[in-house]
């Protein structure tokens, strides 16, 4: 089996089948409380201690809609370029599960607050969103501690966004892409941190695969998938799947309308309910919550908190900046990190150099743990040290080697880079009689070499400038020095 | 063969996880006919373009600030729980099965 | 200094202001009356004895200490079981609520405290408020004072109950369809349910959630005013709840002359009991001869108003009642020992018949394929039942109708068939429906002299016009005052 252009897949019997891939992802929002309770949800928390009347379904207890969530809500569906509903309600979504307190959740069914928008990829496809709709997370199953299944409401009422696309994808690369762009722009504009590990990125995928001009055949759906791998993964795993299916040629074996679970140690899905089983949910309007309305004013508010998002960024380093594809890439795949470049350059950093700087060494030192530090932010060297630096290096009071040494220190000690070139005596020397002294002494006793300059080999210059860096214990500015031993060398000529 | 309301009754009770014996299925399936049958006469009203009125709330866009409200102490929360484990609600054992 | 039983709760609480009498000497007044008739009444299911007494106590102590006594200083108040008072046992009348405390107290529960209330206990009821008749209760049936083989209605049987008969003088219910505006009818009181939205529900368990209000029963009308001012308005905790001021306790008197009462032909149908329709008419013309303006409105659509209504309602019970699986709160049956097989097992014993049959309703009503066909269409319904009371509301300022198509009946008459059970709420649910004030107030007896039944004029009004339906009741109560305290050892016929 192979893969060709524009997501045709050859199969065994040379059918041409064309993959369609939608995917529902589930987006945290960051508001700091829950929902429809005041419970303020942290990560990693004791279980049952973030919970109250509300989230773990007391008798008598009843919800109410945390305005911030609206907002956040609001501010995603204008950067993806939804159109946001004056209108919409919540509906119950009825089903029995240990981590569902009140035996529904409450999400919005026929009337979401959000429909339309999408996402533009780099080939120029645009994937279209179908809607986006509010709805509240469940608790979490623990299942393998003990011979009991153990049930933690931490969870339960988290603020989500569900976001659904067209079948507009036709392969794993183009699902990831498409992910990767969604989570970039709900990071840049501060919904979410969209951090699978956390669970506040999910992602449900459907699949269907059919020959080449002819229509479309039965979809399947794959859950619960909570990591970017993940998703390209089963996505492979599925198109292989059906494709093999379909060319037994045994209707038998055909691909039903079924919900699988990706099982990530052998890396295949496998069967969760099929169509037969699949629930009535009894949707119906939350008496308990009246309609939501959104009216102008709260979306210009939302859309004025919108920054400029990652693609638009891209372009503009690229064109504005100078700044190669690649760099505006790693400078806009956080907005942290765009951020702090934009401040440097704005303070008068050099762009090329301070992309350079950032990516090769600004970033790296957030995995050292001497560092200590989680995002770009919590850097004790701010975007004025860095252009400080960037400047030092640039007119050479310090050369790139140094330039990193002094780095390490002001990302250790957050010192100001000239205070730690000073500190460290870093300071390239530039007194040219200093440099002059220096080359006369090392001229002397190196005659045969002097005299294979003088013949006209300028590379034999280098045997001599070690020894006069040496002698200045690195200081002196190389340039200075090649260009002092080229004049006394023809001065004594 | 079970009749349609025999059927409907078990089909809703599973739906409705209600386990009800066959026996009681037999006694609730004439009750439920008779109840739709009397309530058939909904059928007979025109509602052609009427908007459905989902809550007697006339309110809309009632929210709240994201302020925190103080959550339960665990003790509280679990007090009530038939089965509790090591601060967590315990129920048998099983695997998936949510939405 | 007159007996506990005789006075209603403003009475008593100027009494204790005065220092006629002490809170606590008021509170063991109201447990002395329940041991001596809860046996054969059964109306509270639980009684917190200790607790009553000891903030009873501090009440006095507060008042020794100068400070400022609330509108009900000192009351005795029973709660319906379906009521969240931290640390009570709440069962809502079921057994898979058995034992069930919650944590925290519902928003009305602590305005009554706050006002100076003294919560005695919690009172029986249908299981999860579905009935009319407290035979549905999973711990025993509550009778008439009036007549003890008979049905004091329901389904806040016992609140209305230990109201009527003098144990506390006022009590708090919840109407979903009638189920205090029945009761009161049937027990010779008062009983107010006020607009949707008007009191938080915000700790009162669930049936219907578009329905639902919490109701207070009095044995006068200026005590459901005086309780409405405590409990009504706005509260951040119910999203159905409106943000309008308290209801003034003063809602005044005399409101009658001038006033444009619609009569709806619908709520006088020829089946209707011809005691009931006499004792009904000759209300409305009492009202004619205080000056007020009889008018015929028409209510066309109130013969669906039951079929509706019990669309609606129990689709919303279905989901509501959905959280009892044993996970969390009440007992737990295991089943097959799967997690499916547990909640199933768990809500088989845990409910009653009518419980399960409302949740067996609901849940069809809603499932794919009959949802637009039943769920779908009853909300449009509902709709035409809401605008048409608009309609009537420009011509008249209130409605007057019969609240029950009969008085009290005997314990066991309906219980067989459900559907003749839902028929005695066929002159409450339009109101609820459409999220009215409505008020039941005594409006004479029916039956032989030495077997006296009540019957309750219900007082309809449009949205928020709380005010004005009390002032009416109260004024028609000035007019006419049909309250009277049922006998003693009440026999009954049989």
């Amino acid at each position: 089996m192979s893969t060709a252009a524009a997501g045709v897949v050859s199969g065994q019997t040379g059918t041409r089948w064309i993959p369609v891939i939608g995917l529902e992802v589930h987006c945290q929002l960051d508001t700091r409380t829950k929902l429809f309770c005041g419970c303020e949800y942290s990560f990693g928390a004791e279980p049952n201690t973030i919970t109250c009347p509300v989230c773990t379904a007391q008798p008598g207890a009843l919800p109410v809609l945390n305005s911030a969530a609206l907002e956040y809500a609001v501010r995603a569906a204008l950067a993806l370029n939804a159109d946001v509903a004056p209108v919409s309600k919540f509906d119950r979504k009825n089903y029995f599960y240990c981590d569902l307190p009140k035996g529904y959740q409450i999400s919005q069914f026929d009337l979401p607050y959000c429909t339309g928008g999408g996402i533009q990829l780099a080939s120029g496809k645009f994937i279209r969103l179908t809607r986006i709709h509010m709805e509240e997370d469940a608790g979490k199953a623990i299942h393998d501690r003990g011979d009991a299944t153990l049930v933690d409401l931490n969870r339960a009422g988290v603020p989500l966004i569900e976001s659904v696309t067209e079948a507009d994808m036709c392969s794993a690369d183009e699902a990831h892409e498409y992910l990767t762009a969604l989570k970039e722009i709900f990071q840049y504009i501060g919904v979410s941190d969209c951090d699978m590990e956390k669970g506040s990125l999910r992602c449900d995928v459907n699949v269907s695969v059919h020959p080449e001009g002819e229509p479309w055949r039965t979809k399947v759906e794959v859950k619960n998938l909570n990591s970017f791998r993940n998703v390209r993964a089963s996505i492979q795993y599925e198109i292989a799947r059906q494709i093999e299916a379909y060319e037994t040629g045994d209707p038998a074996q055909y691909p039903e309308q079924e919900t699988r679970l990706f099982d990530v140690a052998a890396g295949v899905t496998r069967t969760m309910r099929s169509k037969e089983d699949a629930h009535d949910y009894r949707y119906f309007p939350d008496p308990d919550l009246p309609l939501v309305t959104v009216d102008a004013v709260l979306i210009e508010r939302q859309r004025g908190l919108l920054p400029e998002l990652p693609v638009a960024r891209r372009a503009r380093y690229e064109s504005e900046l100078g700044l190669s594809a690649y760099d505006a890439g790693v400078m806009t795949a956080a907005r942290d990190v765009a951020d702090f470049f934009e401040t440097v350059v704005r303070v008068g950093g050099d762009p090329k150099a301070a992309a350079n700087w950032i990516a090769n060494d600004v970033l790296r030192a957030l995995s050292d743990p001497d560092v200590a530090a989680s995002s770009i932010l919590e850097l004790l060297v701010k975007p004025n040290d860095l252009a400080e630096l960037i400047a030092l290096v640039g007119d050479g009071t310090v050369s790139k080697n140094a330039g990193r040494e002094v780095l390490d220190e002001m990302l250790r000690s957050g010192a100001r880079a000239k205070d730690v070139v000073q500190a460290m005596g870093l300071e390239q020397v530039q007194d040219t009689s200093q440099i002059d002294e220096w080359c006369r002494a090392a001229l002397a006793g190196r005659e045969a070499t002097v005299a294979d300059v003088r013949a006209g080999n300028l590379k034999a210059i280098g045997a001599l400038m070690g020894p006069v860096m040496q002698a200045s214990k690195g200081s002196a500015d190389p340039q200075l020095v090649r260009a002092a031993l080229l004049r006394i060398i023809g001065e004594e000529g | 063969m079970d009749s349609p309301e025999l059927e409907i009754v078990k089909r809703t009770a599973a739906l409705a996880r209600l386990e009800i014996t066959d026996a009681e299925a037999r006694t609730l399936a004439p009750q439920f006919a008779r109840i739709l049958a009397q309530f058939q006469v909904l059928t007979s009203v025109d509602v052609e373009g009427v908007e459905p009125m989902t809550g007697a709330t006339r309110l809309a866009d009632v929210t709240r600030a994201d302020e925190p409200r103080a959550s339960l102490p665990r003790a509280a929360t679990l007090a009530n729980a038939p089965d509790e484990r090591d601060g967590f609600y315990g129920v048998p054992k099983t695997i998936g099965g949510g939405s | 200094m007159s007996a506990y039983e005789e006075l209603d709760a403003t009475a008593l609480a100027e009494s204790i202001v005065r220092g006629e009498r002490t809170a606590e000497e008021t509170t063991a007044d109201a447990l002395r009356v329940i041991d001596e008739r809860n046996d054969e009444l059964f109306a509270f299911v639980s009684v917190d004895r200790e607790g009553a007494l000891a903030r009873a106590r501090a009440l006095d102590e507060r008042r020794a200490a100068g400070e400022a006594p609330g509108p009900l200083h000192g009351v005795p108040v029973a709660l319906k079981a379906n009521m969240c008072l931290a640390g009570a046992e709440v069962s809502c009348a079921s057994k898979i609520l058995a034992g069930y405390r919650p944590p925290y107290t519902a928003t009305f529960v602590q305005r009554l405290i706050d006002a100076g209330a003294v919560p005695v206990g919690m009172t029986n009821m249908d299981e999860f408020a579905m009935g009319s008749s407290s035979e549905n209760s999973a711990f025993g049936v509550t009778r008439n004072p009036w007549d003890v083989t008979r049905t004091p209605g329901g389904s806040s049987s016992g609140s209305a109950v230990a109201v009527a008969s003098g144990m506390v003088p006022i009590a708090l219910g919840s109407d979903t369809g009638g189920s205090v505006r029945q009761p009161a009818a049937m027990c010779g009181i008062v009983g107010y349910k006020p607009t949707y939205g008007r009191v938080s529900r915000y700790g009162l368990v669930a049936f219907g959630s578009s329905l639902d209000q919490v109701s207070p029963f009095a044995r006068s009308t200026r005590d459901a005013c005086r309780v409405m001012e405590v409990i009504s308005g706005p509260d951040e905790l119910d999203s159905t709840c409106v943000d309008a001021p308290p209801v003034a306790a003063g809602a005044g008197t005399g409101a009658l002359a001038g006033l444009r009462v619609g009569v709806p032909p619908e709520y006088f149908p020829d089946d209707l009991d011809a005691d009931v329709r006499a004792c009904v008419e000759a209300a409305i013309e009492a009202m004619r001869a205080k000056g007020a303006e009889i008018v015929p409105v028409s209510l066309p659509h109130t013969d669906v108003a039951i079929p509706t209504y019990y669309v609606v309602a129990t689709a919303e019970a279905s989901s509501n009642l959905a959280r009892y699986d044993g996970v969390r709160y009440g007992p737990r049956a295991e089943g097959d020992g799967t997690l499916q097989g547990m909640f199933a097992a768990t809500r088989d014993a845990g409910f009653g018949d009518e419980v399960k049959r409302r949740i067996l309703l609901g849940t069809y009503v809603l499932s794919s394929g009959y949802h637009e066909a039943w769920y779908g269409r009853a909300l449009r319904v509902r709709r035409l039942l809401a605008d048409e009371f608009d309609v009537a509301f420009q011509e008249v300022d209130v409605v007057a109708c019969p609240t029950a198509p009969t008085a009290a009946f005997s314990l066991g008459e309906k219980s067989a068939d459900p559907v003749a059970m839902y028929l005695s709420d066929t002159m409450t649910v339009p109101a609820s429906l459409a999220g009215l004030p409505a008020c039941s107030v005594p409006c004479g007896f029916v039956g032989a002299r030495d077997a006296q039944l009540p019957v309750g004029l219900q007082v309809i009004g449009r949205p928020l016009a709380d005010e004005l339906v009390l002032a009416v009741a109260r004024a028609f109560e000035a007019a006419t005052d049909h309250r009277r305290r049922p006998p003693r050892s009440a026999g009954g016929a049989a």
